[in-house]
């Protein structure tokens, strides 16, 4: 997991996610899941360089099934987008850096 | 301009990477633009591996990828984890550009692969990440207990169907011919489990969705051309693959379908210095070895058509003084 990216769990996802006062980037992901793996490094880029506007976690859906199941995550990875508590983006799927910019430019 | 490297690869499949190896040990130092979220390839997203040769035991497909990649890097082989955005091949030096860095070589090799080929049906994108699946590795895990269906007839269709008898309750195996096209050995383990049902002639027409979900799908049978419904939570796409050409098309000769067409069996496309390997030019056999064994004969093509042009360099230079010295004397 990247060094940028802290872990968010079922227990710790209302006070980490749900009540922070910034955007939120929630990656939904697994051990298992070749494309997580290729995501990890780009969304720890990604923190490092919007740190200011944004902030990046990661939950793992195996050891946290609750909050995936609840928020209808149904591949892996799935990256949502959480603000004032309600998601307002969803992207789903490993892209290039690029490509996740483009989707997250309008909290970046 | 930055210094000319000898090879670029594009791609890190089978293919890719033992044109790497080859490479590299004939210290060529090639680069390997690996891909950003595609690197290791089609591999990546699979379980056992049964029919790479030397591993009587099976291997995990990322595991043979992880590998691979230390491979060509032990012989010096750059493998870069980014994508190659925009090229241009016509000329004697590639230029070869990612979204940063703009890179130039003599010689490319082609080694892209394929990506999934979508059903191209109504609900199938909006149900994408609800329902709709291409990656059973993935995504398996939320079924548990669930009535799924994968479609498809190939090798890719039957081993998902299997792995995800794992998770679900039953798994629906639409196709839509009335027999399979997988290999025997899978077929058999298909048919043995008792998870799996087949739906036999059978198209999927819609995707069809409920409060977000995927509820059902519709098929069309095609023998009567009667429709009907059938609900699953899950639905895998694993009906193949399309060659990931499109970087270079307009530049390289491609079939009507969109592969990379090469001169004989060699790997040579029509613009010189330029190679094509793997999947991204394989219409028939499409396997992890046969990718290693066409990446293989595209780093020796590479190589000849590089020790060619010095070759050329020197006999140019070597007739260059003898008109010199004629003109002197």
């Amino acid at each position: 997991m990247g060094a940028n990216t802290a872990a968010v769990t079922d227990e710790t996802f209302l006070a980490d996610v749900l009540q922070h006062d910034k955007p939120v980037v929630v990656d939904f992901w697994a051990a298992w899941c070749g494309p997580c793996r290729a995501v990890d490094p780009i969304l720890d880029e990604i923190a490092v360089e919007h740190v200011e506007k944004i902030k990046i976690v990661k939950l793992n859906v195996d050891e946290n099934p609750q909050t995936a199941a609840s928020y209808g995550v149904r591949s892996i990875p799935t990256i949502n987008v959480y603000q004032g508590g309600q998601v307002v983006k969803t992207i789903i799927g490993a892209k290039p850096k690029a490509a996740l910019l483009r989707d997250l430019a309008d909290f970046i | 301009m930055t210094d000319v490297r000898d090879v670029i690869i594009i791609g890190s499949g089978p293919a890719g990477y033992t044109a790497a190896i080859y490479n590299a040990r004939a210290n060529l130092a090639p680069l390997v633009l690996a891909g950003s979220v595609t690197a290791g390839g089609a591999l990546m997203n699979t379980t056992d591996v049964e029919n790479f040769p030397g591993f009587p035991d099976g291997i995990m497909g990322p595991e043979l990828m992880i590998a691979l990649q230390s491979q060509a890097e032990r012989f010096g082989a750059e493998v870069l984890f980014d994508d190659a955005t925009e090229v241009d091949l016509t000329g004697e030096i590639k230029v070869v550009k990612t979204s940063t860095e703009t890179y130039h070589s003599r010689a490319v090799i082609l080694a892209m692969g394929s990506g999934y080929r979508e059903l191209g049906v109504p609900g199938e994108r909006e149900m994408s990440g609800r329902g709709v699946s291409w990656c059973a590795t993935c995504d398996g895990f939320f079924f548990r207990g669930q009535d799924i269906a994968v479609v498809g007839g190939g090798d890719s269709a039957v081993e998902e169907a299997t792995f995800l008898t794992r998770f679900a309750n039953s798994v629906s195996l639409v196709h839509r011919r009335d027999e399979l096209r997988a290999s025997k050995i899978m077929q058999d383990r298909a048919f043995a489990n008792d998870k799996i049902r087949y739906e036999w002639n059978s198209l999927v027409t819609q995707a069809i969705g409920h409060d977000g979900r995927l509820a059902a799908v519709r098929l069309k049978d095609t023998v009567t051309g009667e429709e009907r419904d059938l609900p699953v939570t899950g639905l895998f796409v694993a009906i193949g693959h399309d060659p990931r050409s499109e970087l270079v098309k307009g530049q390289v000769d491609l079939d009507p379908e969109g592969y990379v067409l090469v001169d004989g069996t060699s790997t040579r496309t029509n613009l010189p210095g330029v190679f094509a390997v793997g999947d991204l030019v394989d219409h028939t056999y499409r396997q992890a070895v046969t990718a290693a064994g066409t990446g293989c004969a595209g780093a020796l093509d590479a190589e000849r058509y590089l020790s060619d042009l010095d070759h050329a360099a020197a006999s140019d230079r070597r007739s260059a003084r003898a008109v010199l010295q004629a003109a002197t004397h």
